[in-house]
């Protein structure tokens, strides 16, 4: 029943990557992309990861994927995409990204599948306690960076005094 | 009965692998960095993937710090788009060789 | 009393460092009376060391004062310090004496000069390093002093550095005692390799106890000679001394005459323990010296500059004092180093009055009867031509003859012949440079004439001093007729110089000689005043008919131009080509080459530098892929 489930995640997520890639447009782009996090966050769930499933939906589907439509809409370029002159950079990438892929499955190939271990997840509760324990010093200084993040933003796109 | 951990990890390979094409394939600089994200959440796939597999919960609170250094990292990086934007009045990457020699 | 002899050094150290430093805000009165004061102030100092010396019996000595520990390298060590015995007695009474009866001379010939200060901080610095040359209880502390003394002679010889002739002959000067100094340090580091240190009572020590073999001390002696005769103008190295006439006639005479070109003799008396154990050193310097004397002696017979004529004299009485000391008779050696200190600085003042009368003008062609128009500056002169010529009761007299009769009392006849024939030849050339430039016709220039005028007192009262000097100087050393006991000289020198295995003479013997001495002196000055007196064509005659001979001296047997053409003009070429062809091509060309490599790859790399993100993430991605590659598999 799961498998069914993860499967159907699986490729709504590939292919909205897929669809993102081959879209031209970027609002089409990061709409597809809403749909790739928010499956995303679906597949976290499966791997018993409640608390991370909603987060991944919250900020990653829906703060930061609107913020990148805010900005696509301020900029509102209307005429289309030149058609990318060197394409000799696209043929390469794909072939090391091909090399990279088969690298990866080449090595794991020769791994047996375990067992898969009960499905325990974690609860928030535990993963408070790790958060405000083991790795406390990440937590604060995670939050100062997304306070400085939050005034760079601001000054950055301050328009200067005419 | 259970989805085996494996099947993830490849999954997340492959999420990982269309997120480069995805950076060569696009010419502006917001489909790159969308593309970007692609990786990270990838990334955070296999993260989830390994918790669950060994039993480690550690990699969930990795998982938790990469979603928020992401959204630091978005909105500043978009906040230089916007200011790119404003100075060239184009976001194609082909329009950005300042660097050059 | 002696206690204080260290600080004998310090006050004209002091002196030039306060000249060097702040010499351009003092006033030229105070720069003369500082500069002449120092050098009084040390005077004293060695009067009083001396004056201790003379009571103290000779168990303590030498006394040793180290001022602080300065080169400690593992087992060698070499201190600053000082030492004193007779022998340091005798060289800073000499050095500091002389020293400053040149220096208030100088306030008077170098009046009119704008350089005062420049050249009285040179002359004190010159003093500091001769000072410490002398007291040096050590080697290596000698050889300080030693380039010391070489440098402000260059910078001294230099010292109107504007003219040509005179850079010239400062550079010579260097160079050329350069040359010497190899041998010095080459000598003295063998010397170091058999006996562990450089001080002089562990030579004597090593020498005593026959830590040295005779073939070693050899080849030590002769190579310290060998800086000997760069620092004191024996042949191979005396071609300095001449054009050394450059500089400032004070300087001729202190540093060329009575100071600094005596330190060679000094090193061999001081060394004496190791040159008496080799014979054949010995006879090398003996044949050195007394072969200069000759052939120095001959040079000066046709020199037509009255500062020449006194340049090549002092060359050939540095022979005299190598002779002595070649024979075994180093307190001869170093008597006459006292008494030739006395009448030729005497003598080199006396020509430098007479050269600041006649305005600058050194040709003897150009004097004559001078007689009348400067007779306080002809007296002293006369005296000292008398002296050097050795005529009897005058300290040359004396001092030569002591030399001489020790030669012939080893049974070395031609050394003492060849000497002989030095001292005719010395009575002949100064006889003829006093009749030359006092007696006979005048032949000034009408300027000269002019301005014609006896030297200042502040001149000519140095020259009357080192006058009567020269007369009683040599009555402390009188020869074996008058008793052994009378030679209060070498008794005196006797803590430091052992008496060697002299031979003696009868007393028959030596009174030949004694009348030996006496007439060859007599002889050259009968030749001289027939020459230039009475029969002033005869020399002219003379030129003419040996035309070959004459020429041969007055171009100074053209030494000169055979070592400019043999040896400096090769080493100038060679080096030339040394310069295009391995200097310009291999290593500008090897630098060059190397910015010019770096800046093509700088250029092929830049090709890289597309300034597009994308291609930047192509290569990053290619790293990754190897990346993975390497540890995946």
């Amino acid at each position: 029943m799961m498998i069914i489930v993860f499967f159907a995640l699986a490729v709504i997520c590939t292919g909205s990557v897929l669809g993102m890639i081959i879209s031209r447009n970027q609002g089409t782009s990061a709409l597809l992309l809403v749909l790739a996090f928010a499956s995303l966050g679906g597949l976290f769930g499966l791997l018993g990861a409640g608390f991370l499933a909603v987060v991944q939906v919250i900020i990653y589907a829906g703060a930061i994927m609107v913020l990148f439509i805010f900005v696509i809409m301020m900029i509102n370029l209307r005429e289309g995409i030149v058609p990318e002159k060197r394409t000799w950079t696209i043929v390469l990438s794909c072939a090391m990204a091909l090399v990279i892929l088969g690298e990866i499955v080449f090595a794991a190939r020769g791994v047996a599948p375990e067992a898969p271990p009960a499905l325990a997840g974690v609860s928030p509760t535990e993963l408070g306690r790790l958060l405000f324990t083991k790795y406390l010093y990440p937590f604060e200084i995670t939050s100062v960076l997304i306070l400085a993040a939050l005034v760079g933003a601001i000054v950055l796109v301050k328009k200067r005094e005419p | 009965m259970t989805v085996p951990a494996s099947y993830f990890f490849i999954l997340s390979i492959v999420l990982f692998v269309l997120g480069i094409v995805a950076f060569f394939v696009k010419r502006d600089l917001i489909s790159q960095f969308m593309a970007v994200e692609v990786m990270l959440n990838s990334a955070n796939l296999a993260f989830l993937a390994l918790a669950k597999a060994a039993a480690f919960a550690d990699a969930q609170a990795v998982v938790f710090f990469i979603i928020t250094v992401a959204a630091a990292e978005a909105s500043i990086g978009l906040a230089i788009v916007l200011v790119i934007f404003r100075r060239k009045k184009s976001i194609r990457t082909a329009d950005l060789d300042s660097m050059k020699g | 009393m002696t206690d204080l002899f260290w600080l004998i050094p310090f006050p004209p150290a002091l002196s030039a460092l306060v000249l060097i430093l702040f010499g351009r805000v003092l006033s030229k009165r105070w720069v003369t009376i500082q500069a002449c004061g120092a050098v009084l102030v040390s005077f004293g100092l060695s009067l009083l060391s001396f004056g201790g010396l003379l009571g103290a019996s000779a168990e303590g000595l030498p006394l040793i004062k180290t001022l602080f520990p300065w080169i400690r390298a593992g087992a060698f060590r070499a201190d600053f310090a000082f030492q004193f015995d007779p022998l340091s007695a005798v060289m800073v009474l000499v050095v500091t004496g002389v020293g400053f009866l040149i220096h208030v001379y100088s306030v008077g010939y170098m009046s009119h000069d704008k350089g005062t200060t420049r050249f009285f901080s040179y002359m004190n610095l010159f003093m500091f390093a001769m000072l410490i040359l002398v007291l040096a209880s050590n080697m290596v502390l000698m050889f300080v002093g030693w380039e010391g003394v070489g440098l402000c002679s260059y910078l001294l010889i230099g010292f109107w550095f504007e003219k040509k002739s005179a850079a010239d002959a400062g550079k010579k000067a260097f160079i050329v005692n350069r040359i010497g100094d190899a041998g010095f340090l080459l000598g003295l580091l063998f010397l170091l390799t058999v006996v562990g240190t450089s001080d002089f009572t562990a030579i004597s020590g090593a020498v005593q106890s026959g830590a040295i073999g005779a073939g070693l001390a050899t080849l030590i002696a002769i190579l310290l000679f060998i800086g000997a005769t760069g620092k004191s103008a024996q042949i191979p190295l005396y071609i300095w001394l001449p054009d050394a006439m450059e500089g400032p006639t004070p300087v001729s005479a202190l540093i060329h005459a009575a100071t600094m070109v005596t330190a060679g003799v000094y090193m061999v008396a001081r060394l004496n323990p190791l040159f008496s154990l080799s014979v054949p050193a010995g006879n090398v310097v003996a044949i050195i010296g007394a072969a200069t004397a000759v052939f120095a002696a001959t040079m000066a017979l046709t020199q037509n500059d009255i500062k020449r004529v006194l340049a090549y004299s002092t060359i050939s009485q540095l022979g005299y004092m190598f002779l002595g000391c070649g024979v075994g008779a180093y307190a001869a050696g170093i008597f006459h180093l006292a008494t030739h200190a006395f009448f030729k600085s005497l003598l080199f003042l006396s020509a430098g009055s007479v050269i600041h009368a006649l305005s600058g003008e050194q040709d003897m062609r150009k004097m004559g009867g001078l007689k009348k128009y400067l007779p306080r500056t002809y007296k002293p002169f006369l005296v000292g031509a008398i002296a050097i010529s050795g005529v009897p009761f005058l300290s040359g007299f004396f001092s030569k003859d002591a030399i001489l009769t020790s030669a012939f009392a080893q049974g070395r006849y031609i050394l003492w012949g060849l000497g002989l024939a030095g001292a005719i030849m010395t009575a002949f050339y100064m006889f003829r440079l006093i009749f030359l430039t006092f007696h006979g016709e005048e032949r000034l220039t009408p300027e000269a004439k002019l301005h014609l005028h006896e030297s200042p007192k502040v001149m000519t009262v140095p020259l009357a001093i080192l006058a009567v000097f020269s007369v009683i100087a040599g009555y402390v050393g009188l020869p074996a007729i008058f008793g052994e006991r009378a030679d209060l000289f070498r008794r005196f020198l006797e803590p430091v110089i052992k008496p060697a295995g002299e031979g003696h003479l009868s007393l028959g013997t030596e009174g030949l000689l004694i009348l030996a001495s006496v007439a060859a002196a007599f002889l050259g000055i009968v030749i001289a005043y027939w020459f230039y007196l009475r029969n002033p064509r005869v020399p002219q005659t003379l030129a003419a008919r040996f035309p070959g001979v004459y020429k041969l001296l007055t171009n100074k047997y053209f030494v000169d131009e055979a070592v400019g053409a043999v040896i400096i003009r090769p080493l100038l070429r060679g080096s030339e080509l040394v310069y295009t062809g391995f200097d310009l091509k291999v290593i500008d060309g090897a630098l060059n080459g190397s910015a010019a490599a770096a800046g093509f790859f700088g250029k092929v790399l830049s090709v890289f530098q597309t300034g597009f993100v994308k291609d930047y993430a192509v290569a990053f991605l290619l790293g990754v892929a190897v990346i993975l590659g390497v540890l995946l598999f």
